[in-house]
């Protein structure tokens, strides 16, 4: 039995996300007595790969060339289904982020395999393989199985917990890409970066703003406080849809899904499509005047009071705590 | 140009999800019927496209006769020709796409249009997947789609910013909240979508590789402490969430 993660990079840095997918595989394979592959692609990642050992990786597949410096859809997904094939892998990980969720498709077609996507947990029962996957934006979980040969998975980050210190440095291999021009068809460019901002999905901490700011000028309270605490700020759909927030904020059934450590909710009532987005957080904060509002039902503390007094005694006493 | 746009009838995002009799969907009773909102944006981005190039544009979607109401919509929107593949049997993603790139390659299609993801089971695979079985490029989440001569220019969004990636046609696009602002059907929209037909297609038989063992709802969360009605509350606020929550 193998295992195949995906471990993500962009500018040779690996993302969070990928030591949690070669946790997990890791973790999938000693209780079923697997070996873990990671495979990495870029240009220049062969001088990062080995630290993916210290998270279970047994040997990291290094394939480079200067024309996978930017990310390609059709290279990267035959290059994956390549090594997949070659590997023999039974089960091949990829995080659910932009990259893992735009390629993981192609490759389980490539490949002949069922895809599960955006999981939140893996498990063996009797020698099967079940994942579990939020539906409706959270508001239901189903258990999947699949009756595929090869099996593929997108992980949800921030869920599965990176744990380093398990292994050695893995054994690299480089792996020539034998692809053609024609897999090149689709190309990136160029990134047009949000100036170093944080994304919601990505986020420990997010400060999210609602209707109960009152106006896209009062916002500037949550970016302090987000600031200060190192946090994403997110929105709820009401202000993105009254344009005071850009879409890529939104938090929710229309917008984003969120597991942050920490979601703190500020003048959002919480209806419903915004609660199935944010209730897996592990802890949520809610400050609200309307000590009825739904969002007081998922949060584990609440101030009910004026967000307009209480959000800028929190910056402040969160830079006093923080020493920043 | 050949513009096909696939959506998808789902519950609306108001919806209080119950878990139904089988134990593996949900209860449908007395739940409100959309057009998936992200097929919106996909339709109106395919109304655009067939405004500058010329050309038709034909939805699909599959599933039972529930599903014509959306189509209905997409007609009165102004899209052309409507198809439902008629098919009532659960399908996984691979299923759907198997179904739906059957008949979008007898469609020829220049551009094969997607919402990003499905709002009811949030897989988001359907569109590449189909890409991935006609063999043609595929961008996903995109919040801006420029097409000239044959070349193709996207912005799609990932963690922190824009990706712009090159592409040509034939390709297919799913689309992403901030591509466009969706069209309201206007009343000669509506009027008209009454008289045009709906065309019935029997589906690719599925062959599921995913299937549903058990849905479930996730452990309700209960509700905590208030802790105050000010701002004299922020110190307490922060001793818990460093203490109790350990978090900062």
């Amino acid at each position: 039995m193998k295992i195949l993660a995906f471990a993500e990079q962009r500018d040779n840095k690996f993302k969070k996300t990928a030591f949690e997918i070669v946790t997990a595989a890791k973790q999938l394979a000693e209780s079923s007595g697997s070996e873990v592959v990671s495979v990495v692609i870029g240009d220049g990642v062969k001088a990062i790969v080995a630290s993916l050992g210290h998270y279970g990786a047994a040997r990291v597949i290094a394939v480079e060339d200067p024309k996978l410096s930017q990310y390609s859809t059709t290279a990267y997904a035959a290059i994956v289904s390549d090594v997949a094939k070659k590997e023999g892998a039974d089960v091949v990980l990829f995080p659910a982020t932009a990259m893992g969720k735009d390629l993981a498709p192609r490759v389980a077609v490539k490949l002949n395999a069922g895809l599960a996507a955006d999981c939140t947990a893996l498990r063996w029962e009797n020698s099967e393989l079940l994942a579990t996957r939020p539906v409706y934006a959270g508001k239901a979980l189903t258990d999947v199985r699949m009756s595929s040969k090869c099996k593929v998975f997108t992980l949800r980050p921030n869920v599965f917990t990176a744990i380093g210190g398990s292994g050695g440095a893995a054994v690299v291999e480089e792996y020539a890409a034998h692809i053609g021009d024609g897999e090149y068809s689709t190309r990136v460019k160029e990134i047009a970066q949000s100036s170093g901002k944080l994304d919601v999905a990505e986020a420990d901490i997010i400060v999210s703003g609602g209707r109960g700011l009152k106006g896209p000028e009062h916002f500037k309270l949550i970016e302090e406080l987000a600031a200060v605490l190192g946090a994403a700020v997110g929105a709820s759909r009401a202000v993105v849809d009254a344009g005071w927030r850009p879409h890529d904020e939104q938090v929710g059934q229309t917008g984003k899904t969120v597991s942050p450590s920490l979601y703190i909710a500020v003048g959002i009532s919480g209806a419903i499509q915004h609660l199935a987005g944010m209730s897996s957080s592990k802890y949520i904060v809610a400050i609200n005047k309307d000590k009825d509002a739904p969002i007081f039902q998922v949060a584990d503390y609440g101030i009910v009071g004026d967000a307009f007094e209480i959000v800028p005694a929190l910056t402040q006493e969160a830079r006093k705590l923080l020493g920043k | 140009m050949k513009i096909v746009v696939c959506v998808n009838h789902v519950p609306d995002s108001e919806t209080k999800v119950k878990v139904g009799p089988d134990g593996k969907s949900i209860d449908r009773t007395g739940v409100n019927f959309i057009i998936n909102p992200y097929d919106e944006f996909a339709v109106e981005e395919a109304l655009r496209l067939k405004e500058k190039h010329g050309g038709d544009v034909t939805s699909i979607s599959l599933g039972g006769d529930s599903h014509k109401e959306t189509l209905r919509k997409t007609l009165a929107m102004g899209v052309d020709k409507a198809v439902l593949i008629k098919d009532e049997t659960p399908r996984d993603t691979f299923s759907v796409a198997r179904a739906l790139a059957d008949h979008a390659k007898e469609l020829q299609a220049d551009v094969i249009l997607f919402g990003k993801q499905s709002i009811d089971s949030d897989d988001g695979a359907v569109g590449p997947m189909v890409a991935e079985m006609l063999g043609i490029p595929s961008v996903t989440t995109v919040v801006k789609l420029e097409i000239e001569d044959g070349a193709v220019l996207a912005e799609r969004e990932i963690e922190g910013g824009h990706e712009h990636v090159e592409t040509r046609l034939p390709v297919v696009v799913t689309a992403q909240k901030g591509l466009n602002d969706p069209r309201y059907p206007s009343l000669k929209g509506i009027m008209a979508a009454k008289s045009k037909p709906i065309e019935e297609r029997q589906p690719t038989p599925a062959a599921n590789k995913v299937e549903v063992v058990a849905m479930h709802k996730p452990d309700a969360k209960s509700a905590g402490k208030i802790i105050g009605t000010d701002a004299t509350a922020v110190p307490e606020l922060l001793r818990l969430l460093h203490e109790e929550a350990k978090i900062l």
